[in-house]
């Protein structure tokens, strides 16, 4: 935190100080370094392994790559003719993840300003704790609400056939990333100087106008950051969805078809895969399609981001 | 400033956290040698979703008898158990389908010994359906119908039936994840090997497909007798049309009248020896046959349990 400015007193005081403390810190610098670069490495070396993994299935003659991403007939135990197509688990993932988002980001970023600036200091608090406890609920336990209360209502209200689909899998995806959304989102908020607030008042603005014309711009690049880590939870989730979607190989045509996810299907099918085998390396090839997913959503972020710092 | 301080804080708390923890870890790791050790013999036993239930209550009913071995079951499918035999990470697979011969071979070639199978009972493998279903019967041409590629019957007025109250005719598919035996069993002897139809939904356990049934009238489903509910009604099967149907009951299975009935396996890698083989044995003792049939299963007649190593 202490400036550095006075490089002088800097050079006298490392001259003061005896060897070991130096050695020390060079230690921990060191140490912190690795720290750092160790991400990148976990990072470079998940990727090297899944695709090593995944690689050999890619000249298999019996495997397309377009029948891969385009078809969407799955039969990876069939005995007369195995098919490896996911584009009804891509479908499925997007249409969960999308209506997640639907739901999460409004109630996600209005909690996130009413905890910011709206409620006292006694609610702030007392809202803050909830909203963690909320975010440490395991996903299991998620899961086994939407298969067991969530199908029962949405049966009850919809007239579905079947309570577990889209439509549960979302809300329960929604209710997993808005105390994400929400913790970060004010995070962000409260990063905003309250200099800006101030000048905000002091010009007339209303609460209103302080909010979307001051705040919200300001804080944009924390909120988006809150709404990809919602993002990035809905997509990566594995076992509520698994329990919650139905789990059924299909494209949805409404929000109260079941459907299987890229994650979930991995889970309940890799263990069960021989080691090496085709279907296995699909499996794998399959979490290659998630890596480019995310991937794909973090670049895209990052271009907003820069193109908003540009205006 | 003040973000910082809540990081230190944090910080504190997580290397406390991470004391107790080593400090827990080291407690434990002493337990052991206490003077207990080679006293006590665990049994890793995997596999099939359909009889998770009934090895449990083995192992539970087993540590009254014997309570310095321990049972460790798990489930996962007979797939997930069998790929386990096959690495010789356990001892015993549960499976609710027969090994394939690849499978006994690449056990072979992976840990040079011979899967031997142990019968522990007998399962019908049940159609279920909603209790307010009026459908009572239902010949193996229809059910592969209904679940097969490219099966004919996917409504329930082809079958002659309408569902009271159900707004919606479509039958909804209940079907198992692909590492289920049940799955596999059904594939291999209902369904003549052809595929499934795509949209079914995939549940991840016995007792879930028989829940899904239970919660959804217009549902039908597969899974073992042993875990039916109130909730729902399981269906007569016959043969075709013209044959009498039959009901999934105990006598009915061992008279091998119904018609889609298969075995509770055991799968060990080569005889079974030890503290397994007595463990097997006492399943095949008249206290093991009788958690069978608690179970909701098939027990074995005294004159069809073969003992392993006679």
């Amino acid at each position: 935190m202490e400036s550095n400015s006075t490089s002088p007193n800097l050079a006298v005081r490392k001259a003061a100080r005896p060897g070991w403390a130096l050695a020390g810190e060079r230690t921990l610098e060191i140490l912190i370094h690795l720290c750092g670069i160790s991400a990148i490495l976990f990072v470079l070396g998940i990727f090297f392994f899944v695709f090593k993994e995944a690689f050999p299935v890619l000249g298999h003659e019996k495997f397309s790559l377009s029948q891969f991403l385009f078809s969407q007939e799955w039969y990876p135990t069939s005995e007369v003719n195995k098919r490896y197509g996911v584009l009804a688990m891509i479908a499925g993932t997007f249409s969960v993840t999308a209506l997640a988002m639907v739901l999460a980001v409004p109630f996600g970023i209005g909690g996130a300003i009413y905890i910011s600036e709206f409620c006292g200091a006694k609610t702030k608090e007392t809202l803050k704790i909830v909203v963690e406890l909320l975010a440490a609920i395991p996903s299991v336990v998620w899961g086994f609400i939407g298969l067991t209360v969530m199908s029962r209502l949405i049966v009850k209200y919809t007239g579905a056939p079947v309570g577990v689909n889209v439509l549960n899998g979302g809300i329960i995806l929604a209710l997993m990333s808005v105390p994400i959304i929400v913790s970060i989102g004010e995070d962000a908020l409260k990063a905003v100087p309250d200099s800006f607030r101030e000048a905000g008042i002091a010009l007339g603005a209303t609460r209103w106008q302080l909010i979307w014309r001051v705040l919200l711009p300001a804080a944009k690049n924390g909120l988006l950051a809150a709404v990809l880590l919602g993002v990035a939870r809905a997509v990566g989730e594995t076992m509520a969805v698994l329990m919650a979607t139905g789990h059924a190989v299909h494209i949805p045509h409404s929000l109260l078809d079941s459907v299987r996810t890229l994650t979930a299907n991995i889970a309940a099918e890799l263990g069960e895969a021989p080691v090496g085998s085709d279907h296995y390396r699909v499996l794998f090839l399959t979490g290659v399609l998630l890596f480019l997913i995310t991937f794909v959503v973090n670049l895209a972020a990052d271009f907003m981001v820069r193109g908003i710092r540009k205006k | 400033m003040k973000l910082t301080m809540q990081a230190t804080k944090q910080g504190n708390l997580l290397l406390t956290g991470l004391a107790t923890l080593i400090a827990g870890l080291l407690l434990t790791a002493c337990k052991p040698g206490g003077g207990q050790a080679g006293r006590t013999a665990i049994i890793q036993n995997k596999g099939s979703d359909t009889m998770v239930n009934v090895a449990q209550a083995w192992a539970e009913e087993y540590k009254k008898v014997k309570p310095e071995v321990d049972v460790e079951v798990s489930g996962g499918g007979t797939g997930v158990g069998i790929a386990a035999l096959i690495k010789g990470t356990i001892d015993i697979a549960n499976a609710s389908r027969d090994m394939k011969p690849e499978e006994i071979e690449q056990a072979k070639r992976n840990t040079g010994k011979e899967p031997k199978l142990t019968v522990a009972g007998y399962d019908a493998l049940a159609i279920y359906v909603h209790k307010d279903n009026p459908l009572n019967e239902i010949t193996l041409e229809q059910i592969a119908q209904i679940y097969a590629e490219g099966g004919t019957i996917t409504k329930w007025s082809d079958l002659g039936v309408t569902i009271p109250g159900a707004a919606n005719d479509t039958i909804v598919r209940v079907s198992r994840q692909s590492s289920s035996g049940t799955y596999e069993f059904l594939r291999e002897h209902v369904l003549n090997k052809k595929d499934f139809k795509l949209g079914s939904r995939d549940m991840n356990g016995s007792k879930e497909v028989v829940e899904l049934v239970g919660s959804t009238p217009t549902a039908i489903g597969y899974s073992g007798m042993g875990y039916a509910t109130p909730a729902v009604k399981m269906l007569k099967v016959k043969k075709s049309a013209q044959e009498p149907a039959y009901e999934p009951t105990i006598a009915n299975t061992l008279a091998k009248t119904y018609p889609i009935a298969r075995a509770l396996e055991l799968y060990t890698l080569g005889e079974p020896e030890g503290a397994v083989k007595d463990y097997i044995n006492w399943i095949l003792s008249d206290a093991g046959q009788k958690v069978v049939e608690q179970a909701g299963f098939v027990p074995l007649p005294p004159e069809r349990r073969t003992r392993p190593g006679s």
